[in-house]
């Protein structure tokens, strides 16, 4: 292979336009400024990870709108009275050691056009590259009963970790002994796939050592148990017959809530605490921002980046995307499309391409009583030619059985997945 | 003139490897797919019960991880796990890991 200058020049001025030419001066350098709405599992992650990788080399705006990370994850413990709230809250002290300016405000508008934010307290900023972790926001219009802040204040969600999670368990607190706690459960794709057959197992887990003629009652408006159902069933039947019950197709249509009753459709059943998980779509700011949305609900992403399709300069992370096949709405999965966002950010700020084959794994642990708990992991890898992420065959499974062990496991990966975001 | 021939060919190389085989910080990318459970950049946090991975040697790394994917060594989820990784990834995370104090 002969060069000769002119050709060393063009190959020069290729990589220059190309922005390839940092990878032979030995190291991407990356600058500009991030902002990032929204610090939950997606979001700090984000914030992190940019900074650490950078070598602090981008600047990172992480907006967010409570004091502290209340951790979704573990808090059906909270619920059950196994865990504190305390337990599961963590500052946001360790991202600003990292460098990050940490903002406790709202976000009310995007100029994506501009590159701008409005905020709720007053003011713009503009930024080169926007990360919007919103999580999810409720459907109440399609439960008109419940379409109200005072019947929102009966009614529980507690699908958020925070006051609602307290109110709750000081419900079942409250609930006499012989009482019914009944839990809706809207159509997938919804956050926490596993989620309600957890709160429903450590609730009932609470009812059989304090409550033990009460009753727990799953109204599931999916066809079938969505997540782990055969580790949920056999867990159901073993320690919980009599006192749980599971009914498919009981899809929540209304809420009757002075008389605390669901309204399916054929069928009125009146619980003594009713509990309803809300259908669910991307958390406002991304699902109001003109972001091409999918079934006008999640928005929709490319794999390589996290980047809206329609909308250039804005990644979009966690439960508010639409998701690959397969692939859940959890923190864990969450935090790994932060890492793939944040890496393919950097290059992006470098002139560079996105890492053309990234990788995401997702692991989520459920407890089905205070200490036995059971697993569903997956690997997902990029497939250049469908554009999308696919489950890695062969990889990925369920526990073998439920056992103390998952459960000091689920503790340790709680422990771990906090620090990784915000420490 | 030699020089800047030699310096084109490596440049070239360079661009080559980045553009279109495989990304400068891949294993730095994977690697921190394992750090949910293990830590950032391996430093599992003390006391959690999960294993850090962050300056252990290499070949000890890949003994393990090849152990769980051909299910020679029992796991409760690693098995799973080591089974979305190919060899090459594995080596890469490996290297990765080693080479964090």
């Amino acid at each position: 292979m002969i060069f000769n200058r002119r050709d060393f020049l063009k190959a020069l001025s290729a990589a220059t336009a190309s922005g390839a030419l940092y990878g032979c001066a030995g190291g991407s350098k990356a600058s500009g400024h991030v902002i990032i709405v929204g610090g939950g599992f997606g979001g700090a992650t984000a914030a992190k990870y940019l900074r650490m990788w950078s070598n602090g080399g981008v600047q990172v705006t992480l907006i967010e709108r409570n004091a502290h990370f209340i951790s979704c994850p573990i808090s059906n413990l909270v619920i059950s009275g196994d865990k504190t709230l305390a337990d599961l809250t963590v500052g946001y002290e360790g991202l600003k050691k990292w460098g990050i300016r940490v903002v406790h405000d709202e976000v009310t508008g995007v100029d994506a056009g501009k590159r701008s934010i409005r905020l709720a307290k007053g003011g713009e900023m503009n930024y080169d590259r926007l990360v919007l972790s919103p999580g999810v926001d409720f459907m109440f219009e399609q439960i008109p009963g419940l379409n109200n802040a005072e019947a929102q204040g009966k009614i529980l969600h507690a699908w958020k970790a925070g006051p609602q999670t307290i109110a709750l368990r000081k419900q079942l607190e409250n609930m006499k002994d012989g009482g019914t706690y009944a839990i809706t459960v809207p159509k997938a794709p919804y956050r926490c796939p596993p989620g309600p057959y957890e709160r429903a197992s450590v609730i009932a887990a609470y009812f059989k050592a304090k409550k033990p003629k009460s009753k727990v009652l799953i109204l599931d408006a999916n066809d079938e148990v969505v997540s782990k159902k055969g580790l949920f069933m056999k867990a159901w039947a073993d320690l919980y017959p009599g006192l749980l019950e599971y009914r498919p197709n009981s899809e929540l249509r209304d809420v009757d809530v002075a008389n605390q009753t669901a309204v399916l459709e054929f069928d009125k059943i009146k619980a003594d605490v009713l509990n309803v998980v809300p259908p669910q779509r991307a958390g406002d700011i991304a699902a109001k921002s003109g972001l091409k949305l999918i079934n006008n609900r999640w928005v929709d992403i490319d794999w390589l980046s996290m980047e809206s399709t329609s909308t250039p300069g804005i990644h979009v992370l966690g439960d508010a995307i639409f998701p690959a096949a397969t692939m859940p709405k959890s923190g864990h999965m969450a935090n790994q499309h932060a890492k793939l966002a944040a890496a393919a950010i950097l290059n992006l700020l470098a002139g560079e391409s996105p890492n053309p084959a990234p990788l995401l794994m997702n692991t989520c642990y459920s407890f089905v009583d205070s200490k036995n708990a059971i697993h569903v992991a997956s690997v997902h890898r990029y497939d250049a030619e469908k554009k999308t992420m696919l489950p890695v065959q062969g990889a990925g499974g369920v526990s073998s059985v439920r056992n103390e062990l998952e459960g000091a496991m689920a503790m340790g990966w709680a422990q771990n997945i906090w620090a990784d975001m915000l420490t | 003139m030699k020089l800047l021939q030699l310096a084109a060919s490596l440049c070239l190389a360079a661009i080559t490897a980045t553009a279109y085989a495989q990304d400068q910080n891949l294993a730095r990318n994977l690697a921190a797919s394992c750090a949910n459970c293990h830590g950032t950049n391996g430093k599992a946090v003390a006391g959690s019960g999960l294993e850090p991975l962050a300056g252990v040697e290499k070949t000890e790394l890949l003994r393990k991880i090849r152990d769980f994917k051909s299910g020679a060594k029992p796991a409760t989820i690693m098995h799973q796990i080591a089974k979305g990784y190919t060899d090459e990834q594995m080596e890469l995370i490996a290297s990765y890991f080693s080479a964090q104090k």
